[in-house]
Order: C-alpha cells, then sequence, then structure tokens
C-alpha cells in the first residue's frame, strides 16, 4: 500500500547511477521490466484508457439525450463549470466536510493507536473489536445512521432531546455527516498510526525518559517525527478518500441542506442529467484536486524526512 | 419470441398475471418476461437510459415514468405510436395520462396507469376537510394551539416529489411553468405557490421532518398518528389499514386543496407509460403486446389488486373497483382536470433546477422566486450549464 508514495523520493536519486550499470545489472533489469509488462498492460488497459477517455470527453458537447448534438467544442465545459456558482459550492462543502472529518480521525485515530500500541492483553481480539465500522459496508453503515438520526425513529434526537429533525437544516446535517464519516473511517487511519507506532524503537523513548523528558515530549519529539511517513500515508488516504465523499451523502439527503459534494455533483451531471461532456469535465477537475492534494501532502510533509525511504 | 419487459417492481403480481394472460393469447407469437428494475423512479430511468443508449438490443417493452417521454423521444430511444396501434391504446384513455404520453403531438407510448395525489385527514379532528391550502393551514396552527396532532405531511426533501408539490400549486394557480414548445411560463403564479410553500415550512403546521419527506416516511408519519393532514398518493390508504389501524379508523380522504377558493386544484400526474424501445428486434411484437397488457380487464386487476390507478375512464365505473378504491370519483376527477409537469427532453435538468430553488422550503424567498427560476430553467433548458 505504502509503496505509491515511497517510490517517487527515491527514484530521483537513483537517474544518475543509471551509466554506471554492468552488463550483469542491466540484464537483470531488462528482465524486470519484462516481468512487469503483463501487469503494466493491464493496468493502462482499465486506467489510462478510462482516463484519457474521460479527457476526451470533457472537450465534448456528448449528452445521452441528444445524440445528434455531439461535438468537438474545446473547453467550453470547463468554462462552464468554472462559472457556475454552484462549483464553488461544491467544492467549499467537500472542503469542510475534508478538512473536519479528516482532523477529527486523525486525533481520535492517533488516540486508538496509541491505546492499542500499549494494550498488554486481548491485542488481537481488541484490535478486530476496534475494526469492525470499517469493516461494514459503507452504504449499510450510512442507513444506520440515517435512521439514527431522524428524528421519527432515530436515538440520537432522542438522546440530544431535539424537537426539529437534524438533517433538515445545514448545520444538523453537516454535524451528521462528519459524525458518520469519522465513525466509520477513524478505525482504519488507527489501523495506519498503529502500524507507525511500531517503527518507533523503545530503546529511544526509555533513553529520552532517563534524561528526563516527560510523556508529551516524548510523543512530540521522538514518536510523531518517527512515524511522520505512517503520518503522512494515513492522511494522504484519509484525505483523498474524503474528497471523494459519496454514500453518506446521497444517503442521508442526496446533497440537500447545502451538502452537495463534488462527488455528488458529478454523479448528478452524468447519471441523471446523462450529460457526458459536462460530467467528465467535472470527474477530470476533481482528479486535479486530488493530484494537487496528493502532491502537497508529498512535498510538504515528505521532503526531509528521512525514515520515508528507511521504512520502505 | 421473447419480449422483454423492464418495469418498475410490481408486487402484487397482478402484472406477472397480465405477463402470463397475454403471452398465451398470443398463441406462441410472443412470450413476456417480465425483468424488475428498482424502487425508485430515478434510479428506474437511470438503469434503462445506460442501456438504451448503448443501443441494447434486449429491451423490447419499457416502463417509462409520465416525465420521461419527451426525454426519451426526442434521444430517439423510443418507437412512435401510429395507425392502428394508436388508435387502440389511446381509446377511452382519460385525458390527463394520454397527454403524458404525447409529445410534439406524436404518441410515443401507451398509459398503463395514472395516479394523483389527495388529501388524507383524520375525521377526529377536523370535522370539514378544509378546502384550500391556507384553510389547511389554519386549520392545522388551530389543532396545534389546543395541543393536538396537528402535522401537515409533505414531500419537501430535495428530489422529484418536490417538483410534483410546485408544480401542483402553479398549475392550480392557473399558471405553467412551461409551455408545450419549451417557453419558459413562470410568473406570478410560481410566486403564490412559493408563498404556499414558505408558509406551510414556517408554520408549526410542518412536520419538522418537512425538509428529508418522501412519499414514503410522510405515511410512515402520518401512520405514527402526529399529523392531521397528508398529502400523498392512494397507496397510503390500503399501507395505513395494514399497519396502523387506530390511525386508519379516522381516515378520511377529500379532493388535493384549491390554491384559489372556489377553483378546482390542477394536480400534477404520476403514473406509467408503456414504450416500445427503438432497439427492440421485433418491436410490432411489442406494439401487440403492450395493446394486451394495458387492456381493460388488465388495468381492473392491477387496480384492485394492485392498487395502481387506471387510466381507462370506464374502469372507475366498475362495482367491484368502486369498491376497492372508495376514492375513485376524486381521482377521476383529478385525471380529467389534471395538471401536468414540464413536458420536455431536458426535464432531468428542469427539475433539478426547480429542487435547487426551491430546498429547503423554509429557506425560500418568494419575492425572489420568479426571477430565479426563470434564470435557473433557463440554464437548464440549454442542457449545457453545470446545475
Amino acid at each position: 500500500m505504502t509503496s505509491g508514495t515511497v517510490t517517487a523520493p527515491q527514484s530521483a536519486p537513483a537517474k544518475p547511477q543509471r551509466a554506471h550499470l554492468s552488463d550483469r545489472a542491466r540484464a537483470e533489469r531488462n528482465l524486470g521490466f519484462k516481468l512487469v509488462a503483463p501487469a503494466l498492460i493491464v493496468m493502462v488497459a482499465v486506467t489510462a484508457y478510462p482516463l484519457i477517455s474521460t479527457v476526451v470527453l470533457s472537450l465534448q458537447r456528448a449528452d445521452l439525450r441528444f445524440p445528434d448534438a455531439n461535438k468537438f467544442i474545446g473547453l467550453s465545459n470547463y468554462g462552464a463549470v468554472l462559472r457556475a456558482p454552484v462549483w464553488w459550492q461544491v467544492v467549499w462543502h467537500t472542503v469542510i466536510i475534508t478538512v473536519v472529518s479528516v482532523s477529527i480521525q486523525f486525533v481520535l485515530g492517533m488516540l486508538l493507536a496509541l491505546a492499542m500500541h500499549r494494550m498488554i492483553f486481548a491485542r488481537g481480539t481488541l484490535r478486530a473489536i476496534a475494526l469492525v465500522p470499517y469493516a461494514i459496508v459503507a452504504v449499510v453503515a450510512a442507513y444506520s445512521w440515517n435512521y439514527a438520526w431522524s428524528l421519527t425513529s432515530g436515538w440520537i434526537p432522542k438522546l440530544l432531546g431535539l424537537s426539529s429533525d437534524p438533517l433538515s437544516h445545514p448545520f444538523g446535517s453537516y454535524v451528521a455527516i462528519i459524525v458518520t464519516e469519522v465513525w466509520k473511517n477513524t478505525p482504519f487511519m488507527a489501523l495506519l498510526l498503529l502500524a507507525g507506532l511500531a517503527l518507533v524503537p523503545d530503546e529511544l523513548l526509555e533513553a529520552a525518559k532517563v534524561d528526563g523528558a516527560n510523556a508529551w515530549q516524548r510523543f512530540i519529539r521522538i514518536t510523531v517525527p518517527l512515524m511522520k511517513p505512517a503520518i503522512l500515508v494515513a492522511l494522504l488516504f484519509r484525505t483523498l478518500d474524503a474528497f471523494r465523499i459519496f454514500d453518506t451523502i446521497y444517503i442521508f439527503n442526496q446533497g440537500a441542506n447545502g451538502t452537495e459534494s463534488i462527488s455528488m455533483l458529478n454523479y448528478s451531471t452524468l447519471l441523471d442529467r446523462l450529460n457526458l461532456g459536462l460530467g467528465s469535465a467535472v470527474s477530470v477537475l476533481l482528479f486535479v484536486f486530488v493530484g494537487i492534494i496528493a502532491f502537497v501532502f508529498i512535498k510538504g510533509f515528505g521532503a526531509g524526512s528521512g525514515p520515508i525511504g528507511e521504512s520502505s | 419470441m421473447t419480449l422483454n419487459w423492464y418495469v418498475f417492481p410490481e408486487p402484487s403480481g397482478s402484472f406477472a398475471t397480465a405477463a402470463a394472460n397475454c403471452s398465451k393469447a398470443s398463441n406462441g407469437a410472443y412470450q413476456i418476461k417480465i425483468n424488475f428494475l428498482s424502487n425508485s423512479s430515478d434510479q428506474q430511468r437511470i438503469s434503462l437510459v445506460r442501456r438504451l443508449a448503448a443501443g441494447d438490443s434486449s429491451i423490447d417493452i419499457l416502463a417509462m415514468d409520465v416525465d420521461w417521454t419527451a426525454e426519451f423521444a426526442d434521444a430517439k430511444w423510443i418507437r412512435p405510436w401510429t395507425g392502428t396501434n394508436a388508435a387502440a391504446v389511446s381509446k377511452g384513455v382519460l385525458p390527463g395520462p394520454l397527454k403524458t404520453a404525447t409529445w410534439n403531438g406524436r404518441l410515443y407510448a401507451a398509459p398503463i396507469n395514472s395516479n394523483t395525489q389527495l388529501l388524507w385527514y383524520r375525521k377526529d379532528l377536523v370535522p370539514h376537510p378544509p378546502k384550500t391550502w391556507n384553510q389547511m393551514i389554519d386549520d392545522a396552527i388551530q389543532l396545534a394551539k389546543e395541543g393536538k396532532p396537528h402535522y401537515i405531511e409533505e414531500q419537501g426533501a430535495k428530489y422529484e416529489g418536490l417538483t410534483v408539490w410546485f408544480n401542483s400549486l402553479v398549475n392550480s394557480a392557473g399558471g405553467q411553468i412551461l409551455s408545450p414548445t419549451n417557453k419558459i411560463l413562470v410568473d406570478h403564479t410560481s410566486e403564490t405557490a412559493a408563498k404556499i410553500m414558505k408558509r406551510l415550512a414556517d408554520s408549526p403546521a410542518a412536520d419538522p421532518a418537512l425538509n428529508v419527506a418522501m412519499e414514503g416516511s410522510s405515511e410512515t408519519n402520518w401512520e405514527h398518528g402526529i399529523a392531521a393532514f397528508q398529502i400523498n398518493y392512494p397507496f397510503v390508504w390500503s399501507a395505513a389499514k395494514a399497519d396502523s389501524p387506530s390511525v386508519f379508523k379516522h381516515m378520511g380522504y377529500a379532493p388535493f386543496p384549491s390554491v384559489t377558493p372556489g377553483v378546482a386544484p390542477r394536480v400534477s400526474i404520476g403514473g406509467y407509460n408503456l414504450g416500445v424501445s427503438t432497439h427492440s428486434k421485433h418491436p410490432q411484437l411489442a406494439f401487440q403486446a403492450i395493446r394486451c397488457l394495458v387492456q381493460p380487464a388488465n388495468q381492473a386487476r392491477d387496480a384492485i389488486k394492485g392498487g395502481l390507478a387506471p387510466v381507462l375512464a370506464s374502469i372507475y365505473n366498475q362495482p367491484s373497483f368502486e369498491k376497492a378504491y372508495p376514492f375513485h370519483a376524486l381521482i377521476k376527477a383529478q385525471l380529467e382536470r389534471y395538471g401536468l409537469r414540464p413536458q420536455t427532453p431536458a426535464y432531468a435538468d428542469v427539475t433539478l433546477a426547480i429542487q435547487d430553488t426551491l430546498s429547503p422550503t423554509s429557506s425560500i424567498d418568494p419575492s425572489s422566486v420568479v426571477s430565479t427560476l426563470r434564470g435557473d430553467i433557463k440554464n437548464a433548458l440549454s442542457s449545457q450549464a453545470l446545475l
């Protein structure tokens, strides 16, 4: 799982060495290429082809309902998307949900990981239990939370003594969506962070303890820097996932009350309105956003963090 | 020859009986195979159009929601009905349902069942059902003051039901959203409609779940006994009878409330029409099969067994139907004096624009609704703007 982010910084220093390859090394490398070729071809077929085809579609007026009107229109679809107020609204909605839910997941996930790491008995069982929310099918989880939040059938409004349906106004909807996302994804975050905690040698912590560092100092100065690669991977995965949020919102209220996300807009443009051109433009822009997030994370977090290379 | 019929899941088995009987009567000319789609009309459309756009020849007969006719016809996914076939399936059909199957002056499908919303009320709380929307809201506010169940169950979630509600109000106020040639006709009647929706949303008459209410959840809330009124389709009658006898005992029905006092309402028509796919390999057999499926005997059984409102006027006078459908006269009257949602090939865009403007109902600004709707619907009709 981590290989994608791990190889990137490594490949850069490898380049200058290429000229000095021995015959044997070159032959081995060629064999290596041949061995990965089948996988590469499959990858190209299943990922590159749809990607290119989406980009091509996004440059066309392509609407399943008006087949006679199909034609190449250059960047008009992108213009229509970027000029639409609704686009910037859904970007904003998505950013709010992503930032808030991932931050909470990170804090809770870290606490959960620390607890699981220090657990003395029944480690495996308790870890398995903590993973249950993540193991539940996303749509099923969304439905059960939807019932929990609804005024007539749910336990949450009863518990909080609410008189109005939390899902019928924006604030309540955001709280409900974020709580659901946090519940569902914190275990995954915790699991990735737990892997990072395992990288921290106990001797270092003990040495620091001897030097008089308190628990907080040990955590901030030793544990966190050493598990930076794991934190990077965990935050990156969760941010990318959260940014594409769809199922919870779709089940809760189909994007009503100002909760429409980019993926919801993408879905309605492509599948309800059947406007493949415009919908593809939204897809490409979503892809660009995801690319930017990944780039910022790897550049911002990854640069200068030695253990990334070592950890592989 | 197998004919594939794609249709919403019909739970009573009446469609299956019709398919079997028609297949038998064809003397081996065709065998109708039913393929059930999902429950939600949006999902049915998505499943169908994906196949139709890809030229899938395995669909012969498709059940289309009344809103889809223009879209499917202009995209050339369905074949027009002509000659004796057209005459056979339009004979005796109520005017509203027939209109939904017609686009640009041509018949594109055979109506099989219709639907219209009525006012359901609690006879123990409301001695005389209100005649207008404002009266109904006043009655509910009065009940609220008395501390009695008072909610008005209406569908305010951001989905097709919101468009149905708004369109019924606009049509009842004497207006229209789009002309048959797709000119935008949004005017003061839209403001009148928006005012009513806003008034309900802001009053104690509104169920707190109004902004997430759909047909099913409205009915569930009604069965809990927290409401005095419900605007919904006739399925609620048998549902309440089965699930909540204590509420059903007091359940009354009345015409959909008017917008203007003394002027009968025009309520948005629902229901389904049967079309023949362009890519069908056996179109002539498919036309024949549909002619059989919509025959009076089948429609009567669909109604009595399955609760689907017939489109043939004659069935409304059959004694067995009158017994199963005590409110048959109200339905017939509302299908004769009907409201129509906009007929346009860009319907999916137009309805989205309407829902965007009106959701959530409590945030409606009646004074700006006309200009917002005009702008949004113009964008929607171009089918090239992000909505």
